[in-house]
């Protein structure tokens, strides 16, 4: 054997020697049904995907974290390209990256850092990538700083679960989600088990609301200088229109910041307050807040940790929600965040429902009020073709009623119903808006795959 | 405790594998909510709603006839938009019809706290819709948008009353011209 060869084996020994005693042997904080084995490693080189969402300071951070933990089959996605305001903490981004995609840039840095990883990058919005792709995947764990994005994969991950005879969860088709986030000095990170424990959905109060300004303070007695930047975002902008009706204000274009800034300065004088800078009038508009790389370190060590014990059940999973505020000393605790059982996006399990293929939409209307499983009251009936939203029937608005009332007559083929398609049913009687699978009772040809 | 090793040994479905019938889109969470909201909406008998598109319920026209107050008779049109980050975010809503009013401005901003800063995931589409309607009912001088109307509330109400009448009927009040609004 050359001895290039032995080194290599020998550095192979060495490089997942610490892994190895967490994997390949028990201890007292191991998870009680833990059994240890060499299979386990195996598994999270080689067969464990795990998809990152965000390739930015967290992502940069989850990405090098999980691939020298030894995940090799690492996805990440990202439709940003790189800034140079970025470089600070991305640290995986150089000069000479400026304008490429991060997701690209990301994983060359990796791949190339760190021998055997085969990360792959998807420099593309999450929503541009479908229920195909996301259901290939583990694990998701997500660096995101937008609460739409959040609630959309959050969305798309309960919509891939799949339930038994009997409703209770399949819990294969459970792919688990680690969310991380940072704001400045302060950071979170959870583990959600999709059906299983508490989602984004049930906790969206935990969100800060974007920060505001009453519209009359900010129109008639304005005493801070985001007040006087708030005052040309939200009313100036809209009476001036400086660019043309039809050009929005762009935080990212620096004609319209300096605009802004212009206008606020002015504004500032003339109620007597100071401090109106370029800065804060980007902070404004942006709704900047100063990232913190120790912070996003901090909180994607987290996720990273926990990405590890749900994928080799080494130990037990925090439960399930972690703060941590470094903003005056280091502060932490971690709270049992609770399922809602009225929640938007977990407890809206699919049912289904028979019907044959030649009914009317009168007929699943008379199911909704009449059938014991669901007694509804004036039940508002919506659907999804081709991508786009339908509203069916509703008549608790008059003017819809109106209008979809033929509907009821019309079969339900005719509508662009088919056997598996969703219907989207909400009532008085449910917490939320249901989703309901059509299975036609009659139906010869399965046309499930249109 | 999901133990994800033992659960799934086996390899994931390669990329692009999706099943069947799987392909139709799912509705957001913003569209869920809405959906409820409107199949829910409980409005006074002196509004109503109007969706140009009844496929489309994330855009539509609240109108308000108050038949009470400084605006009874008048015809007040707000249309309504609802982000995909609803209801996280309010909907955005503005007054269309041009109204002498110490809370709405010319452009027909509208300054209601639940619509900005005391907005909560909770509240619906029926909590604006009351709120709105009791901007007409009590319109707050001590909130001003229009700072006129609203001195002028506070300082002489007969006047304020005809200028609301003359807005209302089409006019000028001031340098600013309304178009006529009543029913
Ligand atoms: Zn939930």
């Amino acid at each position: 054997m050359a001895d290039g060869e032995v080194q290599t084996l020998d550095y192979q020994q060495r490089r997942w020697h610490n892994i190895r005693k967490l994997l390949e042997r028990s201890g007292p904080f191991c998870h009680p049904d833990f059994e240890p084995s060499a299979e386990i490693l195996d598994f999270i080189m080689n067969s464990c995907k795990v998809l990152i969402v965000g390739a930015g300071g967290l992502g940069c951070e989850l990405l090098k974290d999980l691939a020298l933990m030894g995940f090799k089959k690492l996805h990440i996605v990202d439709m940003d390209t790189i800034e140079l305001s970025n470089l600070n903490r991305q640290f995986l981004f150089r000069k000479n990256d400026i304008g490429l995609s991060k997701a690209k840039c990301a994983v060359e840095f990796v791949n190339k850092r760190v021998p055997g990883c085969e990360a792959v990058a998807h420099h593309c919005s999450i929503q541009d990538l479908d229920e195909g792709f996301y259901r290939q995947f583990h694990i998701v764990v997500c660096g995101l700083d937008s609460i739409v994005a959040r609630r959309w994969l959050n969305g798309m991950l309960m919509s891939l679960l799949q339930y038994n005879d009997d409703r209770s969860l399949d819990q294969s088709s459970v792919i688990p989600l680690v969310d991380g986030g940072t704001e400045g000095f302060k950071g979170n990170a959870r583990v959600i088990l999709p059906g299983m424990s508490a989602c984004i959905e049930c906790t969206l109060d935990l969100y800060p609301p974007q920060k505001t300004f009453p519209l009359c303070t900010i129109a008639n007695t304005p005493r801070l200088p985001e007040h006087c930047i708030e005052y040309v975002k939200v009313l100036q902008w809209a009476k001036e229109n400086p660019w043309g009706s039809s050009t929005s204000l762009d935080g990212d274009d620096p004609q319209h910041v300096a605009w802004v800034y212009e206008k606020a300065q002015e504004r500032a004088t003339k109620y007597g307050i100071t401090s109106v800078t370029y800065r804060l009038t980007q902070g404004v508009l942006k709704n900047i807040i100063p990232a913190v790389a120790s912070t996003n370190a901090a909180i994607a060590a987290t996720c990273a940790t926990e990405v590890f014990k749900l994928a080799t059940s080494c130990c037990t999973n925090m439960n399930n929600y972690m703060v941590l505020n470094m903003s005056e000393g280091v502060y932490t605790y971690t709270f049992a965040a609770e399922k809602r059982p009225d929640c938007i996006a977990c407890s809206n399990t699919t049912r289904s429902m028979e019907i044959e293929s030649n009914a009317t939409l009168q007929a699943i209307y008379d199911k909704l009020c009449e059938d014991k499983g669901y007694l509804m009251k004036s039940p508002g009936i919506t659907t999804i073709i081709n991508g786009r939203n339908k509203t069916l029937y509703m008549s608790s608005i008059k003017s819809i009623e109106e209008k979809t009332r033929d509907n009821l007559k019309k079969k339900i083929t005719e509508l662009g119903l088919y056997n598996g398609a969703d219907i989207l049913v909400a009532d008085v009687t449910t917490p939320n808006t249901l989703t309901i699978k059509l299975k036609f009772s009659n139906n010869l040809d399965d046309d499930m795959g249109r | 405790m999901i133990k994800l090793f033992s659960l799934k040994q086996q390899k994931k479905d390669e990329e692009g594998s999706a099943r069947a019938g799987g392909s139709q889109k799912k509705a957001s969470a913003a569209q869920l909510r809405i959906t409820k909201d409107l199949n829910e909406l409980n409005l006074p008998k002196t509004c109503n709603t109007e969706f140009p598109d009844p496929d489309d319920l994330l855009n539509f026209k609240l109108i308000i006839c108050p038949d009470e107050g400084f605006y009874r008779g008048g015809r007040f049109v707000f249309s309504f938009k609802v982000g995909p980050n609803y209801p996280h975010e309010p909907p955005k809503v503005k007054c269309e019809t041009a109204v002498y009013h110490p809370n709405i401005d010319l452009e027909g901003n509208v300054c209601l706290n639940i619509l900005r800063e005391d907005w909560k995931p909770v509240l619906t589409v029926n909590s604006i819709v009351y709120g709105l309607q009791y901007l007409f009912l009590e319109p707050n001088p001590e909130d001003p948008l229009n700072k006129e109307a609203a001195d002028e509330l506070q300082s002489n109400r007969r006047l304020f009353e005809q200028h609301v009448q003359r807005a209302m009927r089409g006019g000028y009040v001031g340098s600013n011209y309304f178009e006529r609004c009543l029913k």
